[in-house]
């Protein structure tokens, strides 16, 4: 996988047009957030927000995989914990994030959607309804349709939506899905972050 | 930002639950609420949130319903293994040296997690002299925990949770199997009593030596859950023990203080 610089998210970041990023990725999923979020820069003022399917048995790896390798600070996001600019943070499993007023992050132990939990639909919906306009939402690599439903929430709420191409991701379905649900403000082509953020 | 639609008629919804039917929902963290009023809202008929409210409040019938939609949780037996093997292993020898226990589970639902404990003290040989309350608002999900039944399909998922939490003997000797389901043993009921209660509104009821509220704090805001954790605080006795749920903490309360850490991976907290 070779996404390049986030050009795109990062140029309406800096024009200040965003507040957060919202980002859903399933099967194949570390790979390709393995590529995007350490190409974020320091200085990038959004707060990332990223659900990541994974088995909720085990402790998550994630924030020691990927504090290492990422210029901005990466936390497995808390109940209450507002949602700090420049952060990543990642959804413990098995529980759902959302972002209230504040805005702030929650957590929730409501039944799992789409067997998912945490759900990108639940995460994508709240932000949506939180942030507004003013966020980005991505979607990535994925074996089941989470996150199509959430993506048009941040679509209708007039957010930037954004799908990684379908021939580019190890796991089809999921951007495929997001992609059937409508047109994405930008298809990132052969890999890269989009150039253009609407 | 003017305020959007929805969280106005969300607002107005909760003012007439509390008005009509004194359950308070006001205090409760709004993404999550919101969500499930919305779901519920569908579950309806209903289009927007105004609508609800005006059959929340002209039919009566319905509102244990919506009460379901905005309390169940989905919990299961055992749930976080590891909790009940800490509690095994760093609270049950000191819970050993009191003559007699109580035990208070707040935000019980269905039941899942009262049975556990009962196993668990079963297990241990601490049961006889224990009484264990199980309190929740919703008394559907109340009578459903009383009933102790649950559907055969989840026992597979039960068990593997209490072989990984240290459990002894096996699961099956705590219930009985007939026509798709489970039912659990009399004898734990009878350690058991069920009971209304609101986190909320309500006040102590008893003092306790360990009190296990899991995944219902992250339900609640700010104030809430200071609301709740004084509760906890003023139920249990000295050196008393409060298990949380595996993402919820005291960090950020005032009541911080008046606990140490037991199990911090567990979430497992005692009064000083």
């Amino acid at each position: 996988m070779d996404f390049e610089s986030p050009t795109g998210i990062q140029a309406a970041a800096l024009a200040g047009r965003i507040d957060a990023v919202v980002v859903g990725a399933s099967a194949g999923g570390v790979e390709a957030l393995g590529t995007l979020l350490p190409a974020l820069p320091r200085g990038f003022r959004p707060a990332v927000l990223v659900v990541l399917h994974q088995p909720r048995e085990r402790r998550s790896l994630l924030v020691d995989i990927f504090s290492s390798r990422c210029a901005l600070p990466v936390q497995e996001a808390q109940d209450k914990e507002p949602a700090q600019p420049g952060t990543i943070y990642f959804a413990p499993p098995d529980y759902h994030l959302l972002v209230d007023d504040g805005p702030s992050l929650a957590l929730s132990a409501d039944e799992p959607v789409l067997f998912s939990r945490p759900s990108i639909d639940v995460l994508f919906e709240s932000a949506a309804d939180t942030y507004g306009h003013r966020l980005a939402g991505l979607i990535l690599t994925g074996a089941n349709s989470d996150g199509a439903r959430g993506l048009a929430a941040v679509r209708e709420a007039g957010g930037v939506t954004l799908v990684q191409r379908p021939d580019t991701a190890m796991v089809a379905t999921m951007p495929t899905a997001a992609l059937a649900r409508g047109r994405p403000t930008s298809c990132s082509r052969s890999n890269r972050w989009p150039s253009s953020c609407g | 930002m003017a305020t959007k639609d929805l969280d106005i008629e969300l607002k107005l919804l909760l003012d007439a639950i509390y008005l009509k039917y004194h359950y308070d929902f006001r205090g409760y963290a709004m993404a999550s609420l919101k969500r499930r009023m919305t779901l519920a809202a569908d579950h309806f008929g209903c289009r927007t949130l105004s609508q609800l409210q005006d059959r929340i409040l002209h039919e009566p019938p319905l509102f244990p319903e919506l009460l379901n939609y905005l309390t169940v949780q989905v919990s299961e037996m055992f749930r976080d293994p590891t909790y009940f093997r800490s509690l095994r292993e760093s609270v049950i020898p000191l819970l050993r040296t009191y003559p007699s226990l109580k035990v208070w589970v707040a935000g019980c639902s269905t039941g899942e997690e009262v049975y556990s404990l009962a196993i668990l003290l079963r297990e241990e040989g601490l049961l006889e002299r224990t009484l264990i309350y199980a309190t929740d608002i919703n008394t559907q999900a109340l009578q459903k925990a009383e009933a102790g039944v649950y559907a055969v399909d989840r026992i597979a998922a039960f068990t593997q949770n209490h072989s990984q939490s240290g459990g002894h003997a096996s699961l099956s000797d705590y219930y009985t199997a007939a026509y798709g389901n489970v039912v659990f043993d009399r004898a734990l009921k009878k350690h058991i009593v069920f009971s209304d209660h609101s986190l909320a509104t309500d006040s102590v009821f008893a003092e306790v030596q360990l009190l296990s509220c899991r995944n219902v704090l992250i339900y609640f805001n700010r104030e809430l859950q200071e609301r709740a954790l004084g509760l906890f605080k003023d139920s249990l006795c000295r050196r008393g023990f409060l298990g949380l749920g595996a993402r919820e903490s005291l960090r950020f309360s005032q009541h911080a203080p008046a606990f140490s850490s037991l199990v911090w991976e567990d979430r497992i907290f005692q009064k000083g």
